[in-house]
């Protein structure tokens, strides 16, 4: 009796509204909603789906939503989805933005502002860090965001050119890589 | 026209955008900042600050008040200051949508491949560079002052800087307590500093 686009799109509404800090911090609420409540996917295929979203361009909790959306029904189960995680944030900063810059000028919240400018720097700086070690660096591939961002930083260079760049190679590498195996494995049979 | 010009950026960001909100906003940042000039580094930072303190994706927010401010540094209507937050937020999760379908319709076909995997993987390395010069590229004279104009100023400003990595990095403090804790710092030192007596 109920309908599925409508109770997906409240369900993710529900998620996108009452999640602070970001896209990682959606993955518990998700689970519990749509894994252990709704019983919609199964663990597996949840955890599946995280690491394709991952890999992924784009927003993650988005990439996710998509996917739900799609397994429950089809292409407009996803985008019912997705319209639904993007919605509560969407309106709630349209709203701070429409009277925020009232406030801009006043002394007191150019203050707090001038507190919290540095605090984000900082919380832009911490991420990079994380990343780093997840990335597995070595001393030959460390050299690959040292050069990126002095690219980015010093000459201006745009970071999809940076991104471009690093797929290209990426896949470039792998394949003569993936071709000396296949041929060290054929002198081996020989 | 520049609602065009709104929706490429932000298809490209939403195309590009590897390695999650932060990864994207070194993205965002390069494009409306100093490619498009359609904000300052301080707007932009302001704008980061409000994204991560309300719920929501960072990516999500910071596109609809990216493309809010953009419009309104222009000297538009509040409508058209609405408009162009639709293009930017549409814009933005437009690509991936479209990709995260065709995927979900060749899901096995694609997690079995090979060379996706070896492109994927090449990719992180590169997002930490795009990472690091973001930091960079807002450490400006607008977020911390300037050591020659204002010294005790500029020290404070470094000092909450140190004080967020740290408790971040190491104690797990999150996000929205450190913005709260930095804002009622900012508040204090101005009230001290006589900020409020001009």
């Amino acid at each position: 009796m109920t309908n599925l686009y409508w109770e997906s799109f409240r369900t993710f509404f529900k998620i996108g509204l009452f999640t602070f800090g970001g896209g990682y911090a959606m993955i518990p609420l998700i689970e519990a909603e749509i894994v252990d409540k709704k019983h919609w996917i199964s663990k597996e295929e949840f955890m599946d789906l995280l690491a394709i979203a991952q890999s992924c361009p784009g927003v993650f909790a988005i990439n996710i939503s998509i996917f739900i959306g799609y397994r429950l029904r089809g292409v407009k189960g996803g985008i019912s989805c997705a319209v639904g995680t993007a919605l509560p944030s969407f309106l709630i900063i349209l709203l701070i933005a429409l009277f925020f810059h009232q406030f801009k000028e006043n002394p007191y919240v150019a203050a707090l502002f001038r507190g919290i400018r540095p605090a984000v720097v900082a919380l832009i700086a911490v991420p990079t860090f994380n990343m780093a070690k997840k990335a597995k660096l070595n001393k030959f591939s460390i050299w690959i965001p040292v050069v990126s961002a002095l690219l980015i930083w010093l000459c201006g260079v745009s970071p999809i050119l940076i991104i471009l760049a690093a797929g290209f190679a990426g896949f470039f590498v792998g394949k003569a890589k993936r071709r000396k195996a296949d041929r060290e494995e054929k002198e081996g049979e020989v | 026209m520049i609602f065009l010009s709104l929706f490429i950026t932000f298809f490209q960001i939403g195309l590009f955008g590897f390695g999650g909100g932060y990864g994207m906003l070194s993205l965002i940042q390069h494009e409306v900042v100093i490619n498009h000039h359609w904000m300052t580094a301080g707007d932009f930072t302001d704008i980061v600050a409000i994204s991560q303190m309300t719920p929501g994706p960072v990516g999500i927010n910071t596109a609809t008040y990216a493309g809010y401010t953009a419009l309104q540094n222009e000297g538009a209507s509040e409508l058209l200051c609405i408009l162009g937050s639709v293009t930017a937020t549409f814009a933005l999760v437009f690509p991936t949508t479209i990709l995260m379908l065709l995927i979900s319709r060749y899901f096995m076909k694609y997690k079995d491949n090979a060379s996706v995997r070896l492109v994927l993987d090449s990719l992180r390395p590169a997002v930490v560079g795009l990472l690091a010069a973001a930091t960079l590229l807002l450490m400006t004279k607008e977020n911390f002052g300037s050591y020659s104009d204002d010294a005790v100023g500029f020290i404070f400003s470094v000092g909450l800087f140190v004080l967020t990595f740290v408790c971040t990095k190491f104690f797990k403090v999150g996000p929205i307590k450190m913005i709260g804790v930095c804002a009622l710092l900012g508040l204090g030192f101005t009230w001290l500093t006589g900020g409020f007596c001009a």
